[in-house]
C-alpha cells in the first residue's frame, strides 16, 4: 500500500493538470473542476490509507470544521465579494503551508541542508503571504483604508525588514539547532507581509491578489521539497505559475513593470499629478442617452467597477435585452483590470445572465470601436481615459485602454461625448424607461 | 541515481513549464474561476498537514499546528471547488440564437 500511494499521487497530479487544461474554455471548464475534485479525493484517501495515521480524532475534527466553514463560504458569498474570498483563501493556503513547515522544523531541526532551505522558503513565503493576504482582504472588504498607507523611508524599512528575516533564515539553515531563532524569524515574516501590502492602493489589488496567489503556490511547492512529495511540488508549481501569469497580465494592463511589482514599490506611483483640466462637459440626460442608443445599430458597453459598486449588473442585462430585441448589436468590451481581481467583471456579467460570447477582451474589441455607433462607458472612466495615450503627466500614462474615443458617439467625457452623471444603476434604469417610449414615438 | 533534490527540481521545472503553457491558454473570461480552482488544487498541502498531525509520537505542538493547517486547507478545498463550480454555472451562451 505504501508504494501504491505514489502511483495514486501520479494520477492525482495528472488530473490536476487536466483540470487546468479544461479551464481553457467555458464549455469544458466544469469538467475541469470535476477532475480537480477527483484528483484531490484520491490524494487524500490514498494518504490516509497508505500511511499509518495516528491522532484520528484531530484529523477528523479538522476535516469537519473545514468542511463546515467551506460550504457556507462557497454558497453565501456574493459575486462582488469573490475577490475578498480569494484573498482569504490565499491566506488560508499560505497559513497551512507555513504551519506545516513550522511543525516539521520543530519535529526535527537536523535535516539535510536542501530540506532546510526549502523549509525556510516555505515558512517565509507562507507567513508573509498569510498576513499580506489578510491585509488585501481587509482593503477589499473596506475594513482597512483603500488608499495607500505610506510613511517616509518605507521601501528602506521594508527591504531592511525582509533582509533581516532572510538573514535569520540563513542562520537557521546554517545552525538549525538554535531553535529560539525560529519564532523571531516567523514574526518578522508576518510583519513583513503586513508592511508589504499596506502601501498598495485599492486600484492595484488585481495585481496584488495574483501575486499573493503565486506566493501561496510557491510555498506549497516548497513544502513538496521538504516532505519529498512530488505531487505537492507539481500542484504548488501549477498554482505558482498561474499566479505568475495572471500578475504579468495585470501588470501589463496597468502598465507596470514586473520588477516594479515584485519589489512591492508600486504603491508609490499613486501621486497626484498636474492640475485637473477643466473642459466643458456636455451633460446629458437619460432621455438624450436613450435617443442616442435608439438610433444606434451597434453598441459597445464598457463596464467598470463603478457598475458593480452600484449593483447595476441586472439593469445592464435589461438594457442589453432591450437593445438586442431592437436588433442592435450589443457587445461588451472588458478591460483586464475592470473588476477587483483578474476576470472579475466577466463573472459579474455572467451572473447577470449576459451570454459570455458577447464579452470581449480589450485587444479583441479595440479595433471595433471605430465601426460602432455608441460606446457606453459605465463606471469605467480610467480604463477608457484617452489621456493614458496622450497626456504624459497623467498617472495612468501608457496604460492600455479601451479606445472608446474612436467610437462615433462615446457616451461620457470628451469634446464629442455626452457625460451622464449619477448613480449607474439609477441611470441605466432611467435609460431603460425612456427606450420603449422612444420606440412608441417612432 | 539522482538524489531526491535533483528529482524534485526536475519535477518542479517541468511542472512550471506545463503550468505556464496550460494557464496561458485559459480564456481571460475565466481568470477568476481559474484562480479559485488553482487555490483549491494547491490546498493539496493538506496531505502534508495530515502526515504531520497523524505521525506517531506527534508532539502537542505538531498536533495543534497540523490541526490548524488541515482546517485551513480543507476550508480552501471545499469552498474553492464549490465556488468555482458555482461561478462556472453562470457562464452561458446565448439561448436559442436567433
Amino acid at each position: 500500500m505504501a508504494h501504491l500511494v505514489n502511483y495514486i499521487y501520479i494520477v492525482s497530479a495528472a488530473l490536476f493538470i487536466l483540470s487546468l487544461k479544461w479551464m481553457n474554455s467555458p464549455a469544458t471548464a466544469r469538467r475541469g473542476v470535476f477532475a480537480g475534485e477527483i484528483g484531490m479525493l484520491m490524494a487524500i484517501t490514498g494518504t490516509l490509507l497508505a500511511h499509518q495515521v495516528f491522532n484520528w480524532q484531530w484529523i477528523l475534527a479538522a476535516f469537519l470544521i473545514g468542511t463546515a466553514a467551506g460550504i457556507p463560504i462557497a454558497y453565501i458569498m456574493p459575486m462582488t465579494a469573490v475577490p475578498q474570498r480569494t484573498a482569504m483563501s490565499h491566506a488560508c493556503g499560505a497559513l497551512a503551508a507555513a504551519l506545516v513547515g513550522t511543525a516539521e522544523y520543530y519535529r526535527d531541526p537536523v535535516q539535510p541542508k536542501y530540506v532546510l532551505v526549502a523549509l525556510i522558503v516555505e515558512t517565509l513565503l507562507g507567513f508573509l503571504t498569510f498576513t499580506g493576504s489578510l491585509m488585501a482582504m481587509g482593503k477589499l472588504q473596506e475594513v482597512l483604508p483603500q488608499r495607500p498607507i505610506t510613511y517616509p523611508k518605507q521601501n528602506f524599512v521594508n527591504l531592511g525588514l525582509f533582509a533581516l528575516a532572510a538573514a535569520l533564515g540563513v542562520r537557521i539553515i546554517l545552525v538549525p539547532t538554535d531553535m529560539w531563532m525560529f519564532p523571531i524569524f516567523a514574526a518578522l515574516a508576518l510583519l513583513f507581509g503586513v508592511l508589504l501590502i499596506i502601501p498598495i492602493g485599492g486600484a492595484d489589488m488585481p495585481t496584488v491578489i495574483a501575486l499573493l496567489n503565486s506566493y501561496a503556490g510557491l510555498s506549497a511547492c516548497a513544502m513538496g521539497f521538504v516532505l519529498d512529495n512530488k505531487m505537492l511540488v507539481i500542484a504548488g508549481a501549477l498554482d505558482g505559475s498561474s499566479g505568475l501569469i495572471l500578475s504579468i497580465i495585470m501588470c501589463k494592463a496597468m502598465n507596470r513593470s514586473f520588477a516594479n511589482v515584485l519589489f512591492g514599490a508600486f504603491g508609490q506611483i499613486q501621486k497626484k499629478s498636474g492640475p485637473v483640466e477643466q473642459r466643458p462637459v456636455r451633460s446629458a440626460s437619460p432621455e438624450e442617452a436613450a435617443s442616442v442608443l435608439e438610433a444606434a445599430s451597434s453598441v459597445i458597453i464598457v463596464p467598470g467597477y463603478g457598475l458593480a459598486v452600484a449593483q447595476a449588473q441586472h439593469k445592464i442585462r435589461e438594457l442589453f435585452d432591450a437593445l438586442t430585441r431592437r436588433g442592435v448589436d450589443v457587445k461588451f468590451g472588458i478591460h483586464p483590470v475592470a473588476g477587483r481581481m483578474p476576470g472579475h467583471m466577466n463573472v459579474l456579467l455572467a451572473e447577470a445572465d449576459i451570454p459570455y460570447d458577447r464579452l470581449f477582451e480589450m485587444d479583441d474589441i479595440n479595433s471595433e470601436f471605430p465601426q460602432c455607433d455608441v460606446a457606453l462607458v459605465i463606471g469605467a472612466n480610467d480604463v477608457t481615459n484617452p489621456s493614458a495615450k496622450t497626456d504624459k503627466t497623467s498617472p495612468i500614462y501608457g496604460m492600455p485602454i479601451l479606445e472608446v474615443d474612436r467610437a462615433r458617439t462615446p457616451l461620457y467625457y470628451m469634446d464629442k461625448t455626452l457625460m451622464l452623471f449619477g448613480d449607474a444603476k439609477a441611470f441605466v434604469s432611467e435609460i431603460l424607461k425612456e427606450l420603449p417610449a422612444a420606440k412608441a414615438a417612432a | 541515481m539522482p538524489s531526491n533534490l535533483e528529482l524534485s527540481l526536475y519535477v518542479f521545472m517541468l511542472a512550471t513549464f506545463v503550468g505556464l503553457e496550460v494557464i496561458r491558454k485559459v480564456s481571460p473570461l475565466l481568470h477568476t474561476p481559474l484562480m479559485s480552482l488553482t487555490n483549491a488544487i494547491s490546498a493539496i498541502s493538506v496531505v502534508g498537514a495530515i502526515l504531520i498531525t497523524g505521525s506517531q509520537g506527534a508532539t502537542m505542538l505538531s498536533k495543534v499546528l497540523g490541526f490548524i493547517a488541515i482546517t485551513a486547507a480543507v476550508t480552501n478545498i471545499v469552498s474553492g471547488y464549490l465556488i468555482t463550480d458555482r461561478m462556472l454555472k453562470m457562464f452561458k451562451r446565448r439561448e436559442g440564437k436567433r
